[in-house]
């Protein structure tokens, strides 16, 4: 059992009230509400803290001090902050598939019930195994594993990776998919206002009052930023209730949205942001129906940033001790959770506002025992609470290490005169001056720059459209928050064409913010930490100068240094400090890492949206989707469509002899076969023939009305893209089609002909792929079928209605459909489009009129078995590695014209005599099966690069061979008909000889779809 | 110093006090044999196989910024040999062999880590598309299993196998795939080239490339003219911009490829996984992060930072693979420029121009071939002739037509 809990047990034990059983609550003040006791868990531990805590200010209030482990020393940790910038303090959030690891116990709002762990340590926080890195922490300086692990080479990835791997990690990922959902929105406003304390209130008020839409995105669950943490006042009124005035007027105004829980995580190009609202992180779970997160995508004509500024820490030893921490998280503890971080206060400073620590400290009911500020002289009436309060003063003094068992018991102070001494406190305020937060501003690659009156950077070229305002621009005085802020809001508005009134001063309480920055104190005995997360203590950093990586990226790089999860929030300006010492350079010399977003970690899940599962893309239905779905069909995807693969029937227990049945029926009765999936372009205007002759490498102009021709569609590279038909009409109207594959791709090839290429051109074109059910009906039987639905006037003899016929006919009394006498099976074979809306009607009608004659339903896998036993290439051989000639289809192209394509696929290469060129293949042995993916290779040859001649593209079982028949590539294989090579398969242990053929196995001439 | 267990110890006991610069900081001679353009990888390397493969030692490496500052640092860092035309296949394996011995050549720890690729299939076209891969890399001698959907849960259980909309069917893995530590890469060509007398010249900008009678005579440099026997560009991300001082205009167009990290987390998962649905590939580094990332975003840029609606569709394609994934927090996003060639595989080659060489071309393929593509370019450069190599990978491959499509999408850059 932990001390921890020895403690607060003991605390609690003769606890009758709420307030009583958090020892370090305040008897009074801070913006939580005492009367409403949340009880969760920390390691298993049950505490109890109030409405408005975080896990952080709870924990505290409990007397929790020692909340996580470091990465690589393992090193005890504390709470340093009291926001987004925490570096410390990541707990794991909830149980089983809501476990969140790495979560900062600072942002965390906390909830009945709510469970929570520490990470990174085991078998428990306090007494952590792998605590005993620190003590081999001179071997463990940055980068030491690039110089050792590399004997011998094997031992990486068995015994070295592993342990590594092992030891580090921090927090643990849930083992199950994740439970809630997430919400995608897209807002658009005329002012987009980038954090909600003073500045930004100030902001979004002027511009709201002028009528402008404004966006106010904040972190907190209440906006109010540093005016909730410190105890101010603004006019008449104290700041918490100013910021609370100003967010009821800023509700009732109808065109300014409020988004607390909101961070905004990124800038965009054109004026657009990214922003992550945490709609049911403050409870256990989601509401129904409500998401967990909601991401939202922000169009914004003017930004105003008003993201505030980080406090900056002293680096010093010992100075990741529980109990050391940022002034500013110690004062908002206090003024806003109404927490003490602990009895005796200490506070080291170099700023003004450090100070400020100690009249908040003493109101709360603490002591405070010294105040440690480097400066020599400081302004007079800075020092009267100090004096008031008893503390010592130390002007000129340093604090250069800790001690404590984890927690920090004492300090050491050093005098400038050198003298040490001991001061016992148990928590110590670090105020070493404040960074804007210049990371938004930088995301579009903009750089900051250095402002030597704070000694830090402030933004520099901001982002179009975007100003920033206040801390985030380097203004610390409240009074200048507040009135560049108003001044920023309204020129925004007026930006956006609406009269904004500039309102009068604000006035504030006495504030000052003079600051001298310390960037290391003086040498102590412990390890004095820059990065606390990662563990990069400042001789790392003398370590990467003495070893040439000073370059701001490599020191970053080779130490890890701001590569944690808070991506170095606290410790970068420190880095750079140290660096800028280490090489005489001025620090803005040494320049600034590059600001990536997001600014703080963001949910997968969230970006995601609804985009999982069943719903990661759209899915297509076909219009014969219903019946098949009904009829036991077996569907496979194609890219977002389903299309039925086969048809079972009762009694079929194997795929194969579903499809051969399919197949034996098509080819001696009659089929119906969804193909409504194909890609079909109407094509209209004077010049449309022209256009389809230039897209299309075979000839058209001399296309009849009335008729379908195979088009062969070639890329500009000179390969084929596409192959499908383009049938005329009328004079000027065409209908293309493509393969499901590339129908979009197709489509978007015409346009770019059109717009890119031959804009001269008359001719409009739209795709009506969706608006048209279009089936294959295919057999002996099909014309008898098809007579059955089609009304009476149209004649569909073979005299009138010859093979590649094409008309505009009615069908069912009526309905507009177009026929057309295409096959792929090489059957008598037509196939039948109607508007869409009667696809399934139009599919009923057909498998009715050809129930007599025996009709089956058949999916992609007869189709695919009846277009290789013809030998027509599809996807597989039109792969975009192919030439028409390659495919056989040379002979095809148009000798006298011009097309896309015609030039380049005279090169060379595309010419090459001994380029694979599509075969048929059969197993020697008919029981011998193959598959698609197989290459071929001589049969008494030895397998090597110099042996592959080709491949083998798809595979099917010919139920009219009644044996495996292939289509495959081949070098030189026209001339290799009758040779046998073999079909090589390592990867699934195959290899079978089969004979090269024509690929052609059914009809070779071609007789039975003419009759 | 020689790097060992022994000497990490010994420093341990000193207070690290005598390391010394991994690589010297030199500043530029009057002249050179070779001047590298680029102080990324692929320069580093080339220089590093200048000294050791063909004892050309009299090198300068010229980098813009600082070594290691470009596609180096920004990518996966995933290594394969698994391709599929033979212009491609004997390079990257290659390249996978200088991967295995890597760290004993330089004597640095680049965490080359064999852990397995494994590419998903979804479709029976897909499969069969990865058996010929697959069967075209055993013939190779390259490693290479077909596994079924069993097999695939077997290793990553965690991923959606029950309610997906594309259904694992199984994938191709190359067990000797991994992952390596970038920015080690670098560092350690860099030492290793410096320690055999190439010049590592950082913050030095090309500005111009001189020729007289037809021939380079050297660069002028943001600090001044160098004169070079021969030139070499390894610039990807800028080749077109470099290309241009010569007058020459690249089948290269730029494209911003965006790659992600997750915060750090324990152990879980220890192979490379790509999605076959979606565009997105994972995999975990050996300090907790999930490395992660998707398509390019499409349009040509510059700008090394990618957009919000490619950063939507790689988290789409990483929910849809492993919905586990959903509480974890994305750390960074950042981009990289890619040069995209017309057939998505590079060029190693000489140019028009003599004592002109050119490397580029690498589209978002260019961190696996690293060290083959610096053995390449230093054989080409040494020689005045191409490898067997990369004896496919020619500037006039356009021309002829012997190009080397992987995806079968012909000369439209952003979709290679």
């Amino acid at each position: 059992m932990s001390l921890a809990l020895d403690r607060a047990t003991s605390a609690a034990a003769p606890a009758t009230s709420p307030a009583t059983l958090q020892p370090f609550r305040t008897a009074a003040g801070g913006l939580i509400d005492r009367s409403q006791p949340l009880p969760f868990t920390f390691d298993g531990h049950a505490y109890t803290g109030v409405a408005g805590d975080t896990l952080a200010s709870a924990l505290l209030a409990n007397g929790v001090r020692l909340v996580g482990r470091s990465f690589k020393y393992h090193r005890p940790r504390g709470i340093l902050s009291a926001g987004s910038e925490e570096p410390n303090a990541l707990v794991e959030l909830r149980t089983g598939a809501r476990r969140e690891p790495n979560t900062r116990a600072t942002v965390a709002e906390l909830y009945e019930g709510l469970e929570t762990a520490s990470q990174n340590r085991w078998p428990s926080l306090r007494y952590d195994a792998l605590s005993i890195n620190a003590l081999a922490a001179p071997v463990f300086a940055a980068g030491f594993y690039y110089k050792t692990f590399m004997w011998p080479a094997s031992f990486w990835e068995k015994l070295y990776e592993p342990l590594i791997r092992r030891a580090a990690g921090l927090g643990r990922a849930a083992e199950a998919p994740d439970p809630d959902h997430y919400d995608r929105m897209h807002a658009h406003c005329d002012v987009l206002v980038i954090g909600g304390g003073p500045a930004g209130l100030a902001a979004a008020l002027a511009a709201g009052r002028a009528g402008a839409r404004v966006i106010l995105v904040d972190e907190e669950a209440t906006p109010g930023g540093r005016l909730l943490a410190e105890r101010r006042t603004i006019g008449a009124l104290a700041g918490t209730t100013w910021a609370g005035d100003a967010i009821g007027e800023l509700r009732a105004m109808p065109d300014v949205r409020i988004l607390s829980r909101t961070t905004l995580f990124g800038v965009y190009d054109h004026g657009q942001y990214g922003a992550i609202e945490r709609v049911s992180d403050h409870v256990a779970v989601p509401e129904e129906h409500a998401p967990r997160q909601r991401y939202w995508r922000i169009a914004a004509k003017r930004a105003i940033l008003a993201a505030g500024a980080i406090e900056r820490p002293h680096v010093f030893g010992g100075n990741d001790r529980p109990g050391v921490m940022l002034a500013g998280a110690v004062r908002a503890y206090i003024n806003k959770y109404g927490v003490l971080p602990g009895r005796e206060f200490a506070v080291f400073t170099t700023s003004d506002d450090g100070w400020r620590t100690v009249a908040d400290a003493v109101a709360a009911g603490a002591r405070v025992v010294a105040v440690i500020d480097s400066r020599f002289e400081v302004r007079a009436g800075l020092t009267q609470a100090a004096v008031a309060a008893g503390a010592r003063i130390m002007l000129g003094a340093q604090v250069i290490d800790t001690a404590g068992r984890p927690e920090l018991a004492a300090i050491t102070v050093m005098s400038d005169a050198g003298r040490t001494e001991t001061i016992r406190c148990d928590c110590l305020a670090m105020a070493n001056g404040w960074n804007p937060i210049v990371h938004l501003d930088s995301h579009l690659s903009r750089k900051p720059v250095w402002d030597a009156r704070i000694s830090a950077f402030v933004p520099g070229g901001l982002p179009g459209g975007m100003t920033a305002v206040g801390a985030a621009k380097g203004q610390f005085l409240l009074s200048d928050c507040l009135d560049g802020g108003a001044r920023a809001g309204a020129a925004a508005a007026a930006d956006c064409g609406f009269a904004a009134v500039s309102p009068p001063p604000y006035t504030t309480d006495p504030e000052s913010d003079a600051h001298e920055p310390l960037w290391r104190a003086r040498a102590g005995r412990g390890k004095a930490f820059v990065d606390f997360q990662n563990d990069v203590a400042a001789t790392d950093i003398e370590l990467a100068h003495r070893e040439g990586f000073r370059a701001v990226e490599h020191l970053k790089r080779y130490t890890t240094l701001g590569m944690a999860t808070d991506q170095g929030k606290t410790s970068n300006m420190a880095g750079l400090g140290i660096m800028a010492e280490l090489t005489g350079q001025p620090l803005p010399q040494v320049g600034t890492t590059v600001f990536r977003p997001p600014f703080t970690p963001v949910a997968i899940g969230a970006l995601a949206g609804h985009h999982r599962g069943q719903d990661f893309r759209a899915t297509r239905h076909t219009p014969s989707h219903g019946w098949a779905e009904a009829n036991g069909a077996v569907f496979v995807t194609s890219g977002q469509w389903l299309r039925a693969a086969y048809f079972p029937q009762t009694g079929e227990t194997d795929w194969l002899e579903t499809v051969r049945r399919e197949v034996s029926t098509v080819r001696s009765a009659v089929g119906i076969c969804d193909v409504s999936t194909f890609g079909k372009i109407d094509i209209q205007g004077r010049d449309a023939i022209k256009l389809i002759d230039k897209v299309c490498a075979n000839a058209f102009a001399s296309l009849p009305v009335g008729k379908a021709r195979y088009a062969i569609v070639l890329r500009e590279d000179g390969f084929v893209m596409d192959d499908g038909t383009v049938t005329r009409l009328g004079d000027t109207h065409f209908v293309m089609t493509a393969s499901t594959a590339n129908a979009a791709r197709v489509m978007q090839h015409l346009e770019y002909a059109h717009q890119w290429l031959y804009p001269h051109l008359d001719v409009q074109m739209t795709s009506v792929s969706e608006q048209w059910a279009q089936f294959a009906i295919a057999g002996p039987h099909a014309r008898d079928t098809l007579r059955r639905i089609i009304d009476p006037a149209v004649d569909i003899s073979n005299e009138a209605f010859p093979f590649l016929a094409a008309a505009a006919i009615t069908v069912g009394g009526g309905i507009a459909a177009r026929l057309f006498r295409i096959s792929f099976s090489g059957e008598l074979a037509y196939e039948l489009a109607v508007p869409a809306g009667y696809g399934d009607a139009a599919w009923r009608a057909i498998l009715n009129a050809g129930a007599s004659y025996g009709i089956t339903p058949y999916g992609t896998e007869a189709l695919s078995v009846m277009r290789i036993e013809k030998g027509h290439v599809a996807t597989a051989e039109i792969n975009g590695q192919t030439t028409a000639r390659d495919l056989g289809l040379g002979g095809m192209m148009a000798k006298k014209k011009d097309f896309i394509g015609r030039l380049m696929k005279e090169r060379p290469a595309l010419i090459e005599p001994e380029r694979p060129i599509v075969v048929g293949v059969r197993p020697v042995d008919p029981n011998d099966r193959i598959r698609a993916g197989s290459h071929f290779i001589g049969v008494d040859v030895t397998p090597g690069p110099e042996a592959d001649e080709g491949y083998l593209t798809s595979v099917a079982f010919s139920p009219v061979l009644g044996q495996w028949i292939g289509i495959g590539l081949l070098k030189n294989g026209a001339q290799r008909h009758g040779e046998r090579v073999r079909a090589y398969d390592p990867v699934r242990n195959g290899d079978v000889v089969v004979e090269i053929c024509a690929p052609c196995f059914v009809d070779p001439k071609e007789e039975k779809l003419r009759v | 110093m020689r790097y060992s267990l022994l000497s990490v110890l010994q420093q341990a006991f000193k207070g690290q006090r005598d390391w010394t610069p991994q690589w010297r900081d030199a500043a530029p001679k009057a002249s050179y044999d070779v001047i590298i353009v680029g102080g990324g990888g692929h320069g580093l390397a080339t220089a590093y196989y200048l000294a050791e493969q063909h004892g050309i030692r009299n090198v300068a490496v010229l980098e813009r910024s600082h070594v290691g500052s470009g596609n180096i640092g920004r990518n996966t860092t995933i290594v394969r040999s698994n391709y599929l035309l033979p212009g491609n296949v004997p390079f990257y394996e290659k390249s996978m062999q200088l991967w295995e011995r890597l760290e004993q050549d330089i004597n640095y720890n680049a965490m080359v880590s064999q852990r397995g690729v494994l590419n998903l299939y979804h479709t029976d076209g897909q499969r069969d598309a990865y058996a010929r891969r697959g069967n075209g890399m055993r013939i190779n001698g390259i490693d290479a299993e077909l596994l079924d959907q069993d097999q695939v849960r077997a290793m990553v259980p965690f991923l959606d196998f029950d309610n997906a909309r594309f259904p694992i069917q199984g994938g191709l893995l190359q067990r000797r795939g991994g992952t390596v530590r970038h920015d080690a890469v670098a560092w350690g060509y860099a030492r290793a080239a410096s320690d055999r007398g190439v010049d590592i010249i950082q913050n030095c900008a090309v500005t111009g490339i001189r020729r007289e009678n037809g021939r380079v005579v050297g660069v002028d440099t943001t600090r001044g003219y160098i004169g070079a026997k021969k030139v070499g560009l390894a610039v990807a991300g800028a080749s077109s911009q470099l290309a241009a001082m010569v007058d020459m205009r690249l089948p290269i167009e730029s494209h911003v490829l965006t790659a992600f990290v997750s915060e750090g987390l324990k152990p879980l998962i220890d192979t490379v996984v790509t999605f076959g649905a979606g565009h997105f590939y994972v995999s975990q580094s050996d300090k907790g992060g999930l490395v992660f990332g998707g398509d390019i975003d499409g349009y040509n840029s510059y700008a090394s930072r990618g957009n919000l609606a490619t950063i939507e569709d790689v988290m789409e394609g990483g929910m849809a693979l492993w919905p586990g994934l959903g509480r974890l927090r994305v750390l960074r996003h950042w981009g990289g420029v890619m040069d995209m060639s017309m057939d998505g595989s590079p060029i190693i080659d000489k140019t028009h121009i003599e004592g002109l060489y050119l490397n580029a071309g690498w589209c978002y393929g260019g961190f696996k071939a690293t060290p083959a593509s610096g053995f390449c370019f230093a054989h080409t450069i040494a020689n005045d002739a191409p490898h067997a190599l990369n004896a496919a990978f020619r500037l006039d491959r356009f021309a002829t037509g012997a190009v080397i499509d992987e995806k079968g999408v012909g000369a439209q850059p952003n979709l290679h």
